[in-house]
């Protein structure tokens, strides 16, 4: 019994719980705000350091014995997991002190960020499918509420189509949780691993685990079923953006690589296989719909159901090799897509658009937030020397090693086309001569000094920290092939939860 | 009892599917309703049915006598029964406001946040509706 695997989701839970006793005072608010994004910081990486080397952290609930209560499971992924989580965190917390307007933070957006730092924490620390099911509810209607806070009428279009796809997901998961408890009789994910292998009834089992693999499917928003993203993630204000793009999908991919390595992996002839294709379709449909797109949010909305495809083709493939790569990606890809988000919301400070017709110049203006926003750039299409070369590499060498040369042509394209949209919002935002303002002359108005300092330095530190990983790559390696060893053989995982082994 | 059950969520799946069809957002909440119904019935059933017999344990004794009910599937019941009805409420105030912003319930019309459409399909019928 650990305390350590509580302590992320306490965390997050008492600063909103502090957020929303301190109503009435904005100053009060962010300071608990800030205060309690540091503090799961500091928690998540003292989680990382006790699981680093192999280790597994449970936490049973209530003190019930295993498979009968809740268990808190912290290993390599999911340490792994909450201290990204951490991460980005803290730096949305400090952008919204200066992006998030007075009336939205009159509506407790700050304690709602928490309750949603909660959901996302809990989702990657349970170690029980029914309680899993709950996190992600907690997520979802946090991320309701931020979705359309404020309400403008386009945060309210896009929130109708985010609030009906996610909740008939919820259903199917719900569903699923229930027929598979029917079979085996157990919800506690190390003792699911144990009883689906004395299922007799194989086929009803693949057909529970594609039900899993449309709920989460949906929430990771895969091929075909991605369609509330475009349409929503560019509504809110940007930094509700960067923070549901950095982490809720994620922690769709999360749920995916969790259950079709630990529960189901009776038949990955098929299921896996049926994910390959899925992630290819994926990568292909995000990437071509992005480059349709005109305006900076929606192009970087579609990249991430691109990059959702790279992680579960490295599930799918189903080696060490590609474990270690989807682990990777999505690390990786979290702090990128964050970073890409709220530089868009820097550009839109300053510029005062979004839409790439209306933007320019901005390199000749602002040439230091040219590079910041080319490094992130570069990263997502995976140019060496940065976090995302290394990424692409691993997942290519796997597909290699496994002679899946289509495969491995659609990543490489993908990534070509990557770079083609990456340098399409270059040479539009920042490239070419301003255009001449049509309309609204005061958009742009000028940001102060403190409040520039607020909105640069989370991306000046996601972006050292995008460039330090694709220099120094061997930390972030050695995590992600801890964790890929763990997922491929969950006896360690099994015996910690069941055994009570700490 | 199984097979009623089965029946019953099956056709309420089938209706919801119906419903979920139509472009009427209010119908598609319907809908909602009744599907988290079906699962909430789904979940019921795979737990087993077993009539009449609560799981309470006899004074004295340290485990039920005998086959009782599974009281777990009906707290997960429970759960999702008070989880979904937040969600649900969430989503009926969520329409009325869009209704009240944008004006419809028709969702091929919800469109504020998508990028124009072009010259040759501005002048749909539902465009002229609302012009009138």
């Amino acid at each position: 019994m650990s305390w350590w695997p509580v302590l992320p989701i306490l965390v997050p839970l008492t600063t909103a719980i502090l957020g929303f006793a301190a109503m009435r005072s904005l100053r009060a608010q962010k300071v608990i705000s800030i205060i309690g994004a540091a503090a799961l910081l500091v928690v998540s990486i003292g989680l990382l350091d006790r699981v680093w080397g192999g280790g597994i952290l449970v936490a049973q609930m209530g003190n019930w014995p295993a498979p009968f209560g809740i268990s808190l499971v912290a290993d390599a992924l999911s340490a792994a997991m909450v201290f990204i989580t951490g991460v980005i965190g803290i730096a949305v917390a400090v952008y919204s002190l200066a992006d998030i307007d007075r009336r939205r933070n009159a509506f407790a957006f700050h304690p709602l960020l928490h309750v949603l730092l909660t959901g996302v924490c809990g989702a990657f620390l349970t170690g029980d499918l029914f309680n899993l099911y709950v996190w992600f509810e907690v997520m979802l209607i946090a991320s309701f509420a931020l979705l359309v806070l404020g309400g403008g009428r386009a945060q309210l279009d896009g929130a109708v189509k985010y609030v009906a796809l996610n909740l008939i997901s919820t259903l199917l998961l719900l569903s699923a949780v229930g027929l598979l408890y029917g079979m085996t009789g157990t919800l506690n994910m190390a003792d699911l691993h144990l009883k689906v292998q004395e299922v007799e009834n194989t086929g009803l089992l693949t057909a529970v685990a594609v039900l899993f693999a449309v709920a989460f499917g949906i929430k990771s928003a895969v091929f075909p079923l991605f369609f509330w993203l475009p349409a929503s993630y560019h509504t809110p204000p940007v930094a509700i953006s960067a923070f549901f793009s950095a982490l809720l999908t994620k922690v769709g991919v999360y749920a995916l690589i969790r259950t079709f390595t630990l529960i189901f992996t009776h038949d990955v002839g098929y299921t896996h296989t049926a994910l390959l294709a899925v992630a290819a379709l994926t990568m292909i449909t995000g990437v071509l719909g992005a480059a349709a797109q005109n305006e900076i949010r929606r192009i970087l909305s579609f990249h991430i159901v691109s990059q959702i495809g790279y992680m579960v083709l490295g599930l799918a493939l189903f080696t060490p090799l590609a474990l270690i790569g989807a682990v990777f990606y999505i690390l990786h890809h979290i702090i990128v897509k964050a970073n890409l988000f709220l530089i868009s919301g820097v550009v839109n400070r300053t510029a005062g658009s979004f839409d790439l017709d209306a933007l320019g110049g901005l390199y000749k203006s602002r040439p230091f937030l040219g590079v910041l926003f080319l490094i992130p750039a570069l990263s997502l299409a995976g140019l060496p020397p940065l976090s995302g070369f290394w990424a692409k590499l691993i997942l290519i060498k796997a597909s290699l090693e496994l002679e899946a040369y289509v495969i491995c042509a659609i990543v490489l394209l993908v990534g070509l086309l990557t770079l083609f949209s990456m340098t399409k919002i270059w040479h539009e935002a920042f490239w070419k001569p301003r255009p001449v303002p049509r309309e609204n002359p005061f958009a742009a108005a000028v940001v102060g000094r403190r409040e520039m300092a607020l909105l640069m330095t989370p991306i000046v530190a996601l972006a050292s920290l995008t460039v330090a990983i694709g220099l120094y790559a061997e930390p972030l390696m050695d995590l992600s092939a801890q964790a890929a060893a763990q997922l491929l053989d969950p006896s360690d995982y099994v015996r910690a939860v069941l055994g009570g082994v700490p | 009892m199984e097979t009623v059950l089965a029946i019953l969520v099956g056709s309420l799946v089938a209706a919801t599917v119906f419903l979920m069809l139509s472009r009427n957002i209010v119908k598609f909440l319907f809908g909602l309703v009744l599907l988290g119904n079906a699962a909430n019935l789904l979940i019921f059933a795979a737990g087993r049915l077993t009539y009449a017999r609560p799981g309470l344990i006899p004074d004295g004794a340290a485990a039920p006598l005998g086959d009782v009910a599974n009281a777990l599937p009906q707290a997960m019941v429970l759960t999702a029964i008070v989880i979904g009805f937040g969600l649900t409420a969430f989503a009926f105030a969520l329409v009325y406001r869009a209704y009240q912003e944008l004006g419809t319930t028709d969702t091929d019309e919800m469109r504020v946040a998508e990028p124009p459409l072009d010259a040759s399909q501005l002048d749909t019928p539902a465009q002229d509706r609302r012009a009138a």
